[in-house]
């Protein structure tokens, strides 16, 4: 035992140095977080927030009991949803497939322009929300189901796009090394060592864009792309609380349901 | 049949990995490609189908340069040289049998490959080899099903697949247990017999290589330093290649090994 006495029984995880920049560095977040209270508190009418309670309890007053007997009216504006989520994925994965492969590195033909080009689509079509898709093509095509879909289709590009060309880059290597070694052409080597590499991936990401949608295209009626929203934005309107009870609870429900769908989906692919 | 000529091959980060190799592989020899990890063994057998690029020197198969080709007729080329690979490198969501005809893909248009529509000859070539490597029963299993020394035959048929006039093999043996190292080597020196293939193996293993290799070039910081059959593989020579080591004790152990597995091996005979 004697002779390891010399080694130490001293070990920090960081150094003195770094744990000062971390102290201050929480110090800094703690002053900030006090200082963007104030400013955000500046402009509240706090007698408004006393009332809060009160008014909350008046308004779940009038949402209780909902109104089941409005339930009949509500299942064609339901499936009409449903189909913007569907049609729109749809839509949305075909434009964002091409987009993806040229986005890769590993399958981009031009690594220069065409590559930068396909990630300023996919940028592009993640940095604007839905509604906002939705509400320039209903200024654009007229109110109604189709700027729904169009809207939800040209959001996923983005997403599926982003993913997709981030599994694509991740390809195992050799495989592929393996496919050329044959004297395989580059579309026979996209075919057979990179595409069943991300089918997995492909699926997954599908499903997990319409599961989003279904929640996206609820609202888009709103902005009077059809759907459900028409009528959530019409019982809103007026003061129908019993209505809007109902609406909320069936989309519960559907997103509820196409969550499992969609985990179901997943589990049964990979 | 193969030539290389003064091949060279420095990659980017400065660091060479091949100097001046000059090689001839005649016609149905089985050449083993030893020496010590980063030797260059991996980068000289990838020269010669370009899946790197050399830097200089020539690669003549037949009376052909790869070295000059363009990509279209590389392609044509690499059609004629089959690779066999370490991790097997099969497509793993693939099934045994896609993978079999993906040899065929340098002989079919896009659209055949594409719809899984190969000529009957491409179909009925796949069975008889997956057949000659023992897997006839697995063709439609997925590649990832199968264990690691039936995904080597499944590489192996895939390379044979292409019909080609070499084999290129690549440590086909470091992720095999030793019996099952031993059972691919067997198979490959079979198949190279039986049709007269010339092949160039890389191999980690000195005496898995000099059991089953006609003649061994050792290669040591990619400069060929020994040459000749496995009989003339000394001591003397080991020690130029891999540096100073107590190669009978290695040798011994080596014994031992066998020695283990034909008492294990009489055990389970005696047993069923």
């Amino acid at each position: 035992m004697s002779e390891i006495t010399h080694y130490s029984q001293v070990w920090a995880h960081r150094t003195p140095r770094k744990r000062l920049f971390m102290w201050i560095g929480w110090l800094g977040l703690v002053a900030l977080f006090v200082w963007c209270w104030q400013m955000m508190t500046r402009d509240t009418i706090w007698i408004f927030v006393a009332d809060a309670p009160r008014q909350a309890a008046d308004i779940g007053n009038r949402m209780m009991p909902p109104r089941w007997s409005y339930l009949p009216e509500l299942w064609g504006p339901l499936w009409d949803t449903i189909n913007i989520a569907t049609l729109g994925t749809i839509g949305g994965v075909l434009m964002a497939v091409p987009v993806a492969f040229l986005a890769a590195r590993n399958t981009t033909p031009s690594l220069h322009i065409l590559r930068p080009v396909a990630l300023f689509v996919i940028v592009a079509s993640r940095s604007i929300n839905s509604l906002i898709w939705a509400l320039l093509l209903v200024a654009i095509i007229g109110p109604g189901l189709l700027a729904g879909i169009v809207a939800i289709a040209l959001r996923s590009i983005g997403f599926v796009g982003k993913l997709l060309y981030e599994a694509i880059e991740e390809t195992d290597l050799r495989q592929i090394e393996a496919i050329e070694a044959t004297g395989a052409s580059g579309s026979q080597v996209l075919s057979y060592g990179i595409v069943p590499q991300v089918m997995p991936a492909f699926w997954g990401i599908s499903v997990f864009r319409w599961d989003i949608n279904i929640r996206e295209s609820t609202i888009l009626g709103l902005v009077g792309a059809g759907g459900i929203g028409l009528k959530l934005q019409a019982s809103l309107n007026t003061l129908a609380w019993s209505q809007v009870t109902v609406i909320l609870l069936l989309i519960l429900a559907t997103v509820v349901l196409s969550e499992w769908v969609s985990s179901r989906m997943r589990h049964a692919i990979i | 049949m193969l030539t290389l000529e003064g091949l060279s091959k420095t990659y980017k980060t400065g660091e060479t990995a091949l100097s001046d190799v000059t090689l001839e592989v005649p016609k149905g020899q089985i050449m083993g490609l030893i020496g010590p990890s980063g030797a260059g063994k991996s980068t000289l057998i990838r020269c010669i189908n370009r899946l790197v690029e050399p830097t200089s020197g020539k690669v003549m198969l037949g009376d052909l340069d790869l070295v000059r080709l363009g990509k279209r007729d590389l392609r044509r080329q690499r059609r004629r040289i089959g690779m066999i690979f370490q991790e097997y490198s099969l497509v793993e969501r693939l099934t045994v049998m896609e993978n079999v005809l993906s040899g065929r893909l340098g002989y079919v248009p896009f659209w055949r490959s594409f719809l899984r529509k190969f000529p009957g000859a491409d179909i009925q070539r796949a069975y008889q080899l997956l057949d000659r490597v023992g897997l006839i029963d697995h063709a439609d299993k997925r590649a990832d099903a199968l264990s690691g020394g039936q995904r080597q035959r499944v590489g192996i048929a895939r390379a044979l697949a292409q019909d080609p006039e070499l084999l290129l093999v690549d440590e086909p043996t470091a992720s095999l247990d030793p019996k099952t190292s031993r059972q691919i080597m067997r198979l490959l020196t079979e198949i190279c017999a039986e049709r007269g293939l010339p092949a160039i193996v890389n191999i980690h293993d000195v005496p898995l290589a000099q059991q089953f290799m006609q003649r061994i070039v050792g290669l040591r910081a990619g400069r060929v330093v020994f040459d000749g059959p496995p009989g003339e593989l000394t001591e003397a020579a080991l020690t130029t290649i891999y540096g100073e080591e107590d190669w009978n004790a290695m040798r011994q152990g080596d014994e031992e090994q066998a020695e283990a597995e034909a008492d294990a091996r009489a055990r389970i005979a005696a047993l069923a």
